[in-house]
């Protein structure tokens, strides 16, 4: 099969939808790929890298997307400047995998589907624990966020650190930053190892952890209300949650030198929260990023695309920023694509599996037919270009997310692969062998073995759902409880002093109470071992 | 007595048992979990010895003395120690179940005739056949992972045959049990106690060292299965619901670990690994390169160099006690800023889950302890594998050698990182006996010596250079 990488056509665009590296990573795969001639020359990849790493060249891009079985791409197909649309260079029936914001792009879709394509959208993927590999929205996010800091600092005509020198002292820098997404928390990192004195804010409590463990310092108010909202994004707040909020950037402003500001909902414009009151109040000198900027922006005064300046503050609203490190830019998102490529089988197993959850999410065509939304899932809307940054504690959802989630994924795994036939059999098995009991069996042993099949069938549910890492206490709790047997003992106690049931059943008691005892005690003493630890950050980043 | 209520309580720690499993699911719950099951027992003892009415100085005797007994065990027990408690504590259970046959067979119920003495006397015989075999099964269990007996399967000529054999005797044995009239049929019940010890005994002897996870969850679900029994002869449902609780418990985690080893449950039962397939123990594709050692200043370099470091445990981390220093180990280089996971094999160590206890006992956040799905993807970004004391469960030769007896067994794909470090005591292959080409490979390096050594040598180094 033919992988095609094409030379991205949009204005500005630097990065490319394959390295050297991944390009190799490709090959292992089975694939053929084809480069076009100077396809990663605005990220620092020349074509003797791709040949080197076995890709074969070619000139023209109208060879690339007509070749292609799979086109991998950055941006989503645009109008060509000498007229045409690459939409219509691709080869119809193939393949193309790029950034498309269906929402927001009618008429590309509609194209696409006169090719007869399948189309799968990057922006589209689902966030959840087993597609982390493939999320390239927050590939892209972290590179955001850091590129954020950068910007500012180049603008910003003062250390970060402070420091105290022979020629007097250099206060150290403050930087706001406004939520503590995927880009945010990346900015906070970014910042504080330039050694600026990092705040950070989000409408999720559940983040302090998270900004905290980068130390960062986390801002708090009086106000009770969470905004964890589906996916790992922040929903909209409540009118006097969000005058509280502005009061609290307003005082901010007079104090910080950088604010960076971060904060998405899905399919709505940015909110703002930095008005051209408290631009003014700004300090001159100071800069302010706003990766909402394609969004409308989270400033009032931003421009989209332009660094301007208001009463000496310097507001940057690039909407570019990944791009601007194209290499590591280039290399994640091909690595993103290189892990999707994986999942869908390769070049010798290639198939689009519409049963898998995150295929399915991506996939917003399939032989030309427009399959987006996908049926059932939430409906994740627009939130794509906007997610650049969303003040969401992705991460921080994902952590407490992940673990139920990979619960309930390896729970929906066993089902699958296991208790769907076997639990269909023990049925079926169970209800044959009380039919057969009842027809010559004594209805009180018909009553015993009903409640002996409910009871397997009740075990089973319940313990597929037991954590791997607590088989252990599971065995030692069900050891305890299977001392139940001791009941049994104590039945047969209760006949004449030294007669044998008797000595027998106080010695199955005996036996019996060890086990209850010893079960119970080990497992009460394992699990007061288990601990969380206490910055749950670091199991992330 | 009152039937009604004791009924009622009977089905209250019935639910009780299932909310103790389910609490089990998570470890913020399980606690929990472990109380209810508590407060089950209690009850179900309490309700009991109303039903019983008579005998209280006895049962309450036995009832003390084994509860001091296991408590004491409780607390005394090593975490590495935990799966021969697990074994032997089983075995009670099978013994138990034993006696409870022979109690109830030697005070007949007197209102049982026809159809119901038959079925209660089948009752009793397979209580006391699945009885014995949990018990003899559980003590050679527990001599194996003491080390008392050998890991060796002993695989007898024929052995299939033998078992077949066995169990066609034991059937045969029921028709004189049931002809016979009172307790006249003692005799029958004891010949087939006698074959079915044997049965079990013979059938973990048969079972290799590393299948060990396997063997004792199918013993916890057998022990769930004799007390299952027990509730049929005694008509008595608490202990049927419990039993089957257990038993379906145990199933459910043999098929887990079987499927981590890509093996199927009736030869795990049957035992022989490796062995049914014919395979060579040493496959023909011997693993032939140059092992690259290195030193504990060497690796601690290393490790301080590493951005990201991954360790995996075995058992031998469990034998030599290595989890304490190794937490330590982790401490530091988490001090530097350098992410540091634990990545656990589903089988990793002789039970499920044992891995995660020793590490729990270390006081390592179970949040950076990872499942091998969850962590599979991230071992071509890790700078450094740190294998401690495992061998198959980092075996390749279980994804590309078909010859291979683990073939198809899911392992940790650590070489897939930049570095990996194995520690181990020499070139000996692993429990499995088969070579592992891991230790050829080009990005890892060996640390030769006994695990605990080789950690606080680690440690040492670290402690030194880090200052």
């Amino acid at each position: 099969m033919k992988v095609g990488i094409v030379r991205e056509i949009g204005l500005g665009e630097r990065r490319v939808a394959a390295t050297p590296e991944t390009t190799k990573r490709l090959i292992k795969l089975g694939f053929d790929v084809v480069v076009e001639s100077g396809a990663g020359e605005l990220a620092s990849f020349t074509d003797a890298d791709f040949e080197a790493a076995g890709a074969t060249l070619e000139m023209d891009p109208t060879k690339v997307w007509g070749e292609a079985d799979v086109l991998l791409k950055v941006r989503p197909p645009e109008p060509i400047p000498d007229g045409g649309h690459e939409a219509d260079l691709l080869r119809e029936g193939a393949t193309l995998i790029s950034f498309i914001w269906p929402s927001k792009n009618p008429e590309l879709l509609a194209m696409l589907s006169g090719r007869k394509a399948t189309v799968l959208a990057m922006d589209q993927i689902p966030r959840i624990s087993r597609a982390q590999k493939m999320d390239a929205l927050s590939s892209m996010a972290n590179i955001a966020g850091y590129r954020a800091v950068i910007e500012a600092a180049s603008f910003f005509g003062r250390f970060f650190t402070g420091q105290m020198t022979a020629a007097g002292k250099v206060p150290p820098a403050k930087v706001l930053v406004i939520g503590a997404g995927v880009a945010g928390l990346s900015a906070i990192g970014a910042a504080r190892s330039l050694g600026a004195i990092v705040r950070a804010f989000d409408t999720r409590p559940g983040v302090k952890e998270q900004i905290e463990s980068l130390g960062a310092e986390f801002l708090e108010m009086d106000f009770q209300e969470d905004a964890a909202g589906e996916g790992g994004y922040a929903k909209e707040m409540s009118p006097a949650f969000i005058a509280a909020e502005l009061a609290l950037f307003a005082e901010q402003a007079r104090d910080v030198d950088i604010i960076i500001t971060t904060a998405l909902i899905p399919g709505r414009p940015a909110p703002v929260l930095i008005t051209t009151d408290m631009v003014e109040s700004m300090r001159g000198g100071s800069v302010i990023v706003d990766l909402a900027a394609e969004n409308g922006g989270n400033c009032a005064l931003t421009q989209p695309g332009k660094v301007s300046t208001h009463r000496g503050v310097t507001i940057i609203g690039f909407v570019d920023l990944p791009s601007r490190l194209a290499p590591t830019a280039s290399q994640l998102y091909g690595t993103n694509l290189c892990h999707m490529l994986a999942d869908m089988g390769g070049a010798l197993a290639w198939h689009v599996d519409v049963e898998d959850e995150v295929i399915r999410g991506a996939l917003i065509m399939n032989g030309g037919e427009i399959c987006w939304p996908p049926p059932k899932r939430a409906p994740k809307e627009e939130a794509p270009l906007s997610r650049k940054a969303p003040p969401s504690a992705r991460p921080s959802a994902r952590q407490s997310a992940r673990p139920a989630a990979a619960k309930a994924e390896s729970k929906g795994h066993h089902h699958g692969a296991s208790a769907s036939p076997a639990g269909a059999w023990s049925i079926v098995i169970g209800g044959l062998i009380i039919a057969i009991a009842s027809q010559f069996a004594p209805t009180e042993f018909v009553a015993h073995l009903t409640v002996f099949v409910l009871a397997c069938f009740v075990g089973w549910q319940v313990v597929w759902n037991v954590s791997p890492a607590l088989h252990t206490p599971l065995m030692s709790v069900t050891n305890a409880v299977s001392g139940i047997i001791l009941v049994g003992g104590m039945l047969k106690v209760s006949g004449p002093i030294g007669a044998p049931a008797t000595i027998l059943g106080a010695l199955a008691c005996l036996l019996a109470a060890i086990n209850v005892a010893g079960g119970f005690l080990v497992t009460q003493r394992m699990l007061r071992m288990f601990v969380r630890s206490e910055t749950p950050g670091d199991g992330k980043r | 007595m009152s039937g009604g209520l004791v009924t009622g309580l009977y089905l209250v720690a019935g639910i009780l048992f299932i909310r103790s499993l389910g609490g089990l699911s998570a470890q913020t719950t399980a606690q929990r979990g472990n109380t209810y099951g508590m407060i089950g027992m209690l009850i179900a003892i309490v309700s009991t010895a109303v039903v019983a009415a008579g005998g209280y100085p006895i049962m309450a005797g036995a009832l003390l003395v084994g509860g001091a007994v296991g408590a004491v065990l409780a607390q005394r027990v090593g975490m590495t120690r935990m799966p021969e408690l697990v074994a032997i504590l089983h075995s009670f259970v099978g013994l138990a179940a034993v006696l409870v046959g022979y109690a109830a067979y030697l005070s007949p119920d007197a209102s049982l005739v026809g159809t119901a003495k038959t079925i209660h006397e089948v009752e009793i015989f397979i209580g006391v056949f699945v009885g014995a075999i949990t018990f003899t099964g559980s003590i050679i269990a527990f001599g194996k992972l003491r080390g008392s007996i050998s890991g060796k399967p002993l695989l007898l000529p024929a052995r299939h045959a033998l078992n077949a054999l066995a169990g066609a005797a034991c059937l045969g044995l029921l028709i004189p049990f049931l002809g016979s009239e009172g307790v006249s049929g003692l005799w029958a019940l004891a010949a087939m106690t006698g074959i079915a010890c044997v049965v079990g005994a013979h059938l973990v002897m048969a079972i290799g060292g590393a299948d060990m996870p396997v063997v004792v969850s199918m013993l916890n679900s057998y022990s769930g299965w004799a007390a299952a029994a027990a509730g049929f002869m005694l008509g008595n449902d608490l202990l049927i619901i419990t039993g089957a609780l257990v038993g379906s418990s145990g199933t459910i985690l043999s098929i887990i670990m079987c499927r981590a080893m890509n093996r199927s449950i009736v030869s795990v039962i049957f035992g022989g690994f490796g062995t049914a397939e014919g395979a060579a123990p040493k496959p023909s594709a011997t693993p032939q390169g140059e092992v690259k050692s290195i030193d504990v200043v060497g690796v601690a370099k290393m490790l301080q160099e590493a951005k990201s470091v991954i360790v995996v445990p075995g058992y031998g981390m469990a034998v030599a006690q290595a989890q304490h220093p190794l937490y330590e180990v982790a401490q530091i280089l988490k001090k530097r800023g350098t992410k540091v996971r634990f990545a656990i094999h589903p089988v990793a160590g002789r039970l499920p889950g044992h891995m995660n206890v020793l590490l729990a006992e270390a006081k390592v956040p179970y949040d950076v302890v990872l499942e091998m799905d969850e962590i599979q993807d991230d071992f071509p970004e890790t700078d450094v594998v740190l294998v401690l004391g495992a061998n198959d469960i980092v075996n390749p030769s279980a994804l590309d050698d078909v010859s291979s007896p683990i073939y198809g067994m899911p392992v940790l794909e650590v070489w897939k990182s930049k570095n990996v470090i194995v520690t181990k005591r020499g070139m000996a292959a692993g429990y499995a006996g088969i070579e592992n080409p891991l230790f050829f490979k080009e990005v890892t390096q060996m640390l030769f010596g006994d695990a605990k050594k080789s950690v606080d040598g680690i440690l040492g180094e670290l402690k030194s250079t880090s200052r």
